[in-house]
């Protein structure tokens, strides 16, 4: 057991430091939450100061412990999270990387490192959630094209996006696994209605995408004709692997700034908070741990982050949730005021156990692929 | 960074589980439960293989170890519900003459508590006017010592706390392998969500516990030791917990294993201040 890292990634972390150091302060101030151009103007011109860096491929190509430390010192320095390139640099690039031909990757892999493309997620819909092997977006044959027709729900950043990952069903008679392929859909492509909704934070990070005889060229298809639920479960051990790495050392940042809080207002006095927040500590800490301990089994075993992610992700929602409500403990009256720190993070950390696969879907995973438990249905 | 056992290190785990295997299985276990007492073939045994010599320096006659090897062997330990003051004698060892040879007991006062006094060659700390009293926990007799808690060694703290993992480890794998076979209305329990969910948790507890044991044994940092303390405090009693709810009326009585990781898990969650100290430690870490 070694926590130590080698010269070689010490020597990374010094470098990305630096370069940090240096960046930073020259970036155009963050956009408010409801400008959606400009945060994806600004979250593409980060993606872009990282390809000129040389840091723009660290979620693809660099070793686990690499992106390990990018994502840490990121973080730690107060940099841009990846926000609207989420889905490019997390689930349809990775994807397409590993599932792709090469015309492909050509194709699209490049304009999402280089910050010019933003990628959105079209899984979820109406009757397809936690059971999104029933999805019924349909999709036909007609010549090179396939015509797509259906709706998606809860897309994230469809507003602003170049590109939708989009699974539909290609084969109703089949099993509902064995039916689904996975297509690029080109976001303006006629056809397509994009209809905001409205979260419980008051902003509109979701939306439905409504599909009406949408032609998609059989060339976007990214593996074979039916076979997208495999290629897709590529892409969800991604989400639920290193994802959340920067989000992490963000919590254990913002515990000790609501200490240091609770020392001014007084609500350190309380032992049952001040034991609270020591336990949010302990918790912290280990997800931390836990983290390097699955980055170094991804390093010796190899390649994508698997169920292990799972117990992590279980056990993080959580606890990011009890760290907001800690957090409203010590603001007392004011965590009803929408602007003071903490209370709209409260609000958005409601999501943590839904998206992304709920927790009780985490708890079936753990269970049967982990523990061998009997599968329900 | 390599954060994962290194060869050796699985060796020298699955040497000290082979032991214990043989020499502590279930039978011995009982046998202990109905025949309370030390077993002192087992303790010179014990000291034999290293177990309490583990982190004594080789030039002095020790294994040279260092804490992650002695966290592993402590996990075993807790995982086989091992009686006897295992970490009393181990942290005497080098010290105490015979001690890490298993030639001589050691017993340790902590937090007005002494484990296994009566059985104890060496007595470390004041254990004047301790008297018996009828412990909870069948395999480990206790004494009530007055005077008032110290500051919990760190070493002793971290050692429990692997104990605990181990423990927590058992009640995860019994609570599985009970909803895997016992079988209601026409299939196993485990195939119910509301058993499989408790199973789920069972284990997300013992994984986010060792990730923190290990990493603190590798740090040695008092607040990685308190944040290990209370996330295996908390696998060993609430696993104990659902575990037992996982056995039904079985793990209410007095056969099923159940029971003893729970009262194991009590005892040892009074040790190194109780909870309360790593928590204030914990807060106090936050703002220095
Ligand atoms: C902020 C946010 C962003 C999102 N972004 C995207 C996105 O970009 N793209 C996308 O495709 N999707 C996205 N989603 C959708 C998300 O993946 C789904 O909401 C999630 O999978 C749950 O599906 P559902 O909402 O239909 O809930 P349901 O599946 O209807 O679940 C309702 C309740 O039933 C429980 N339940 C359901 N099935 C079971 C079962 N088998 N066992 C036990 N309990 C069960 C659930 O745990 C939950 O408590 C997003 C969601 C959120 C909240």
């Amino acid at each position: 057991m070694d926590l130590s890292y080698t010269a070689e990634e010490a020597d990374f972390r010094a470098r990305l430091r630096e370069w940090l150091r240096k960046t930073l302060p020259s970036l155009p101030p963050k956009p408010s939450p409801d400008d959606w151009p400009a945060r994806r103007a600004y979250d593409l011109g980060w993606q872009r100061t990282l390809y000129d860096a040389g840091y723009a491929d660290v979620h693809w190509d660099a070793s686990p412990t690499m992106r390990l430390i990018f994502l840490e010192e990121t973080e730690k320095a107060g940099a841009p999270y990846v926000g609207a390139n989420f889905v490019g640099l997390l689930h349809a690039g990775p994807t397409i990387a590993a599932e792709g031909t090469d015309g492909q990757r050509a194709r699209w892999l490049p304009p999402i490192l280089r910050g010019d493309e933003v990628w959105c997620q079209g899984f979820s819909e109406p009757d397809a959630g936690s059971d999104l092997a029933a999805l019924r977006t349909r999709a036909w044959r007609d010549g090179d094209d396939y015509v797509v027709n259906g709706s998606k729900i809860w897309t994230s950043h469809a507003e602003v996006a170049d590109w939708c990952e989009l699974l539909v069903r290609t084969d109703p008679d089949a099993p509902k696994h064995r039916g689904i392929t996975w297509l690029a859909l080109p976001m303006d492509a006629p056809g397509i209605t994009v209809r905001p909704l409205r979260t419980l934070a008051g902003s509109a990070e979701f939306a439905e995408v409504f599909l009406d005889e949408v032609r998609v060229p059989v060339a976007n298809r990214v593996g074979d004709e039916n076979d997208g639920w495999r290629v897709t479960m590529v892409t969800l051990s991604f989400e639920r692997g290193t994802a959340f790495v920067g989000e992490v050392v963000a919590c254990r940042r913002v515990l000790r700034e609501l200490a240091a809080e609770a020392r001014k207002n007084g609500r350190w006095d309380d032992p049952a908070l001040r034991r609270w927040l020591g336990r949010l500590n302990a918790e912290f800490r280990a997800l931390w741990r836990l983290t390097q301990w699955n980055v170094s089994a991804a390093e010796t075993g190899g390649g994508v982050p698997g169920v292990a992610g799972s117990v992590f992700k279980l056990r993080y929602s959580h606890a990011r949730q009890e760290l907001y409500d800690a957090a409203a403990d010590v603001l007392g009256p004011e965590a009803l005021d929408l602007d003071r720190p903490w209370v709209p993070d409260r609000l958005s950390s409601l999501s943590y156990t839904i998206a992304a696969g709920t927790s009780q879907i985490q708890r079936n995973i753990v269970a049967e692929r982990i523990l061998g438990l009997p599968k329900g249905r | 960074m390599r954060f994962q056992l290194t060869e050796d290190q699985r060796a020298l785990r699955d040497g000290v589980r082979g032991l214990l295997v043989r020499r502590f299985d279930r039978d011995a276990l009982w046998a202990a439960v109905a025949e309370p007492g030390l077993d002192r073939a087992l303790w010179r045994e014990l000291g034999a293989a290293g177990f309490f010599a583990l982190r004594v320096p080789e030039a002095e006659g020790g294994v040279g170890l260092g804490l992650p090897e002695a966290v592993l062997a402590f996990e075993e330990a807790g995982r086989a519900l091992l009686p006897g003051p295992l970490l009393a004698t181990h942290l005497a060892a080098g010290t105490v003459a015979g001690a890490a040879t298993g030639e001589t007991v050691v017993a340790a006062v902590d937090g007005g508590l002494v484990e296994w006094l009566a059985e104890a060659d060496v007595v470390r700390g004041d254990a004047a006017g301790a008297v018996p009293l009828r412990s909870v926990d069948p395999l480990t007799p206790l004494h009530r010592a007055p005077g008032a808690a110290g500051v919990a060694d760190p070493v002793a703290v971290l050692l429990t706390a692997a104990e605990q993992l181990g423990t927590a480890t058992r009640a995860c794998e019994l609570a599985v392998q009970h909803a895997r076979t016992r079988e209601q209305f026409g299939q196993p329990i485990g195939g119910f969500q509301a058993v499989k969910h408790l199973c789920a948790e069972l284990l997300a507890r013992v994984e986010v516990a060792r990730a923190a044991v290990y990493a603190a044994a590798v740090t040695g940092d008092r607040a990685d030791i308190a944040a290990a303390r209370l996330l295996s405090d908390e696998a060993a009693v609430r696993g104990a917990r659902d575990c037992l709810q996982v056995h039904g009326g079985m793990g209410f009585t007095w056969e099923s294993e159940v029971h003893l990781l729970l009262k194991r898990a009590w005892v040892r969650a009074q040790r190194g201040g109780g909870v309360t100290q790593s928590e204030e430690l914990l807060a106090a870490d936050l703002v220095a």
